[in-house]
């Protein structure tokens, strides 16, 4: 019993890393420049099937190929987020308009999916997948057996250095604390002689290349289908506003909250309550403190 | 003179709708109709909120499954009844979900309010999959009743039925955009603060507004499982159906009452055709790609786009 759960909570933090990739690009885009992209989800499985794609045709690791496609989704947020401020922002639309283009935007990219790939399952192969790093046989822990999946370690080691890299860029480089600077005060950003559209676009950029990331450690943990990006909607969503709307390490800890919760709940009363479980959290952070635990008040 | 024009267009279709059922044949006809008459009501549920109100709900899928699954529960719990029942009941279950939903989430703003909405959906599909009662994550077959008063088959009744769901869904719909609730409604759109300082009450239209949604939803819902004669949550509580709902107004124009049923005709029949002649796939692209298109291009909708035309008309006559 002590044993499951130790196990149900390492995996959990280890899944929960993984989910901070996948909300990182929802952080900044959502959280700091107030753009509800409920696509961002299914830019991640286009990661994936790019990942999958190279690996089976190329034999590369995905983690390796979603690192050298990183300009690629760079340059595709930047296209995205021109084509939102021509169309919605530049206009006063983007309240309703906006989240209607996003979910059409979500809907055609995992019907285009389909249409390629169709809806199989896919997944990749690469040296650590399948093996697994038993704690026990380097630390006693008095008969208990803990074991860390590379499948899992992998993805949550790349989230974790990738999560303190847009940390660390955010918060001390000049283009970092510009898109910070344009989510608190757009006009005096203006005013100061910057051109809050140039600063939004560059971050907007970022947060989709973050998801070309999460997306090779996605099809590295499980075997992806198009729709698998719907299940995340949610989680990414909880995360980001449980994290206190564009706060990083706040991201970063919600994430692993959301993560324990759910192995947890699959643990101890089943798997197939787990998807539950973020939209629980997240229903009940929207009615107590909307501002998330991490968040200003 | 307008109104008697308007009744007057409701009893025609109605009367030409029961005249088909006698002349047609082939069945084909039926379902794909049907399935027109299922997306307009959709829609039409999908706009009172998000067109007229100004609250994005994404989920739409929620409702509808919830009304399936009423259909479900009461055939697994009563011996199948008529389904007429189902077709009272299911409305009043998903009107009264829709005001639950609506009362824990109407405080959040835009943005929130849209995103619990999908929470929502998710919690009750998480529900239907654990509940083996309805058939669980496996599904539940439904056998169709063999013998049916007045028709000469079952998907006729089914036909009549929808068909007189969408006429009353349209004059709810046009009952709330064209009285004084509609004004409130579109005030809150507008500017929901100045409406409430102004002593228009919010809270409470915005209820009114999320429960005649769910309970039309549940409308449209409670016969599919007859429509289709096989429930499973996976596709009760497809995306897919929040997409369309949202497409068939966005696509008609969100003003007006008139909007989403000329969204649900025009989507509707490009869908059927699409979905005959070339593939279902393509038929869900051209779906998105009208939907995104329309959004972008003409925020109105085309009912936005024939005033924009009048309007330039008439200058031209000046």
């Amino acid at each position: 019993m002590i044993e499951l759960f130790i196990n149900a909570v390492v995996a959990g933090v280890l899944l929960g890393g993984f989910y901070a990739a996948v909300a990182l690009g929802l952080s900044i885009v959502f959280g700091r420049l107030d753009i509800v992209n409920i696509a961002h989800p299914a830019f991640v499985i286009i990661g994936s099937y790019m990942a999958f794609y190279v690996n089976e045709n190329f034999g590369l690791d995905p983690i390796v190929t979603s690192f050298l496609f990183l300009p690629v989704f760079f340059l595709l947020g930047i296209g995205m987020y021109r084509f939102y401020y021509i169309c919605f922002e530049r206009t006063g639309q983007e309240s309703l308009s906006g989240l209607a283009y996003f979910f059409g935007i979500m809907f055609i990219i995992e019907v285009l999916i389909i249409l390629v790939y169709g809806v199989d399952y896919r997944n990749v192969q690469a040296p650590y997948i399948g093996y697994s790093l038993w704690i026990n046989d380097w630390i006693p822990l008095g008969g208990f057996r803990v074991s860390l999946p590379y499948r899992m370690l992998v993805p949550f080691a790349v989230a974790a250095v990738v999560t303190g890299g847009v940390y660390l860029y955010l918060s001390k480089t000049y283009l970092g604390r510009a898109i910070l600077a344009v989510s608190q005060d757009r006009v005096a950003l203006q005013l100061m002689g910057a051109n809050p559209i140039k600063v939004k676009q560059w971050a907007f950029g970022i947060a989709i290349a973050t998801a070309a990331i999460a997306g090779a450690l996605l099809i590295v943990i499980h075997p992806v289908e198009p729709s698998v990006g719907r299940l995340y909607i949610g989680r990414v969503f909880a995360i980001v506003i449980l994290g206190g709307m564009g706060s990083i390490s706040g991201t970063f800890f919600a994430a692993l909250m959301i993560g324990i919760a759910e192995t947890l709940i699959s643990t101890f009363i089943g798997p197939s309550w787990a998807p539950a479980a973020a939209y629980g959290i997240l229903l009940v952070t929207l009615a107590v403190r909307p501002q998330g635990l991490f968040g200003r008040a | 003179m307008k109104l008697n024009k308007f009744w007057f267009i409701i009893a025609a279709v109605f009367l030409i709708g029961i005249a088909f059922t006698m002349v047609a044949d082939n069945e084909f006809y039926f379902y794909a109709t049907y399935a027109v008459m299922q997306l307009m009501i959709m829609g039409i549920a999908w706009n009172i909120l998000g067109g007229f109100t100004g609250y994005v709900n994404f989920g739409s899928g929620g409702f509808f499954a919830a009304g399936a699954y009423t259909t479900v529960f009461l055939h697994r719990a009563f011996d199948a009844p008529p389904l007429l029942i189902a077709v009272l009941v299911a409305p009043m279950v998903c009107g009264l979900i829709g005001l639950g939903v609506g009362y824990f989430t109407l405080r959040l703003k835009g943005v929130y309010f849209a995103i619990a909405t999908l929470a929502v959906a998710i919690i009750l599909e998480t529900i239907v999959v654990n509940w083996e009662f309805v058939g669980g994550a496996g599904g539940y077959y439904l056998l169709i009743p063999e013998n049916v008063v007045f028709f000469d088959s079952y998907i006729e009744w089914l036909f009549v039925l929808i068909l007189a769901i969408t006429l009353i869904a349209i004059i709810v719909s046009r009952y709330l955009n064209s009285s004084k609730i509609g004004q409130g409604l579109a005030a809150i759109r507008d500017d929901e603060l100045a409406a409430e300082s102004m002593g228009v009450p919010t809270l409470k239209l915005k209820l009114i507004s999320t429960t005649v949604m769910g309970g039309l939803m549940g409308a449209a819902g409670a016969p599919f499982p007859y429509f289709i004669t096989f429930v499973e949550p996976a596709s009760a509580f497809n995306l897919l159906v929040a997409v369309m709902a949202i497409a068939v107004p966005m696509i008609g124009g969100t003003a007006s009452w008139i909007g989403p049923v000329i969204g649900g005709l025009l989507l509707g029949t490009i869908q059927e055709t699409v979905t005959v002649n070339i593939s279902s796939e393509l038929n869900l692209l051209i779906v998105g790609v009208v939907l995104v298109g329309f959004i972008s291009l003409a925020p109105q909708g085309i009912t936005g786009l024939y005033q924009d035309f009048m309007r330039k008309r008439r200058k031209g006559n000046d």
